[in-house]
């Protein structure tokens, strides 16, 4: 590895936590849930980014490309139950808070 | 040399991009910045050699992603000043999260600088031949095609359930 590609690797290893931990600061700052998926979808793009990194430095981005589908395929999916349950709570208790969630029973 | 300057200033663009989408103070706004994200992310890929998951990232988390949050938002209706004034989180978790977020950072530095890490083991199978992405998806990790598959039907059922009508709802 040359010297511009250890300083781009260093950068990578060092920008995708960073974008993991803006989505967790999100997550844990907020009580609104469309802001809590917001920083969940962030938390998943530090993910990828990481995915990609680890692809392209070890010279293989065919087997990552592959990981970071599958990864996209479950954040489409968690975003689609998260707005069905987001619709019904806005309907029940006409309010985005996670407040309200915790009266739930059962 | 260029192209390192290219890759610290699209990962300015996605780190400051993401701080804006999570800050805003109208959901929607955030909702469009995190398209913005996508966007950026998907130009990395391109540049990290992976145009598929690019293309994905693109079409996918940049576009319907996009468009459902979009939705969502418009549906709900949020009510954005007053809502966002009582659920204000009080500031001794914003200091605990603020703390733990540069314990994260000091740990992640140290365990680079330190330990000197500079490489990524690559997998002995994986250094055998050339390989492209079509045959890793369909020879090397076609169980993967069953996973996604199964989590798809996994999303259709919930979306299902979660839209439909209860007895005493006309």
């Amino acid at each position: 590895m040359n010297a511009e590609s250890l300083i781009l690797f260093k950068l990578y290893i060092m920008v995708t936590p960073l974008l993991f931990i803006i989505g967790l600061f999100s997550i844990m700052t907020t009580r609104n849930i469309v802001a809590i998926i917001i920083g969940i979808e962030i938390m998943t793009k530090g993910v990828t980014l990481l995915f990609a990194t680890s692809g392209y430095f070890s010279s293989k981005p065919e087997i990552t490309q592959n990981f970071i589908i599958v990864m996209i395929i479950v954040e489409v999916v968690i975003l689609t139950i998260a707005a069905g349950l987001i619709i019904n709570i806005a309907k029940k208790y006409d309010s985005l808070s996670t407040k309200n969630i915790r009266n739930l029973k059962g | 040399m260029e192209n390192l300057y290219i890759h610290i200033f699209l990962l300015f663009l996605v780190v400051i991009t993401s701080v804006f989408a999570v800050s805003h103070f109208r959901i929607i706004r955030g909702a469009i910045l995190l398209g913005g994200v996508s966007f950026f992310v998907s130009i990395i890929l391109f540049m990290l050699k992976a145009p598929m998951a690019a293309m994905f990232e693109l079409s996918v988390c940049a576009g319907l992603i996009t468009v459902i949050f979009i939705s969502v938002i418009s549906i709900t209706n949020p009510p954005y000043i007053d809502q966002r004034k009582q659920n204000r989180i009080s500031m001794w978790k914003k200091i605990v999260a603020l703390l733990s977020i540069i314990l994260v950072c000091g740990v992640c530095i140290y365990i680079i600088d330190e330990k000197n890490i500079a490489f990524i083991p690559v997998m002995k199978n994986a250094s055998a031949a050339a390989m492209t992405t079509k045959d890793s998806i369909w020879n090397m990790r076609h169980v993967d095609l069953i996973g996604q598959a199964l989590i798809l039907l996994t999303g259709i059922f919930a979306v299902v359930v979660l839209f439909k009508k209860g007895k005493d709802e006309k």
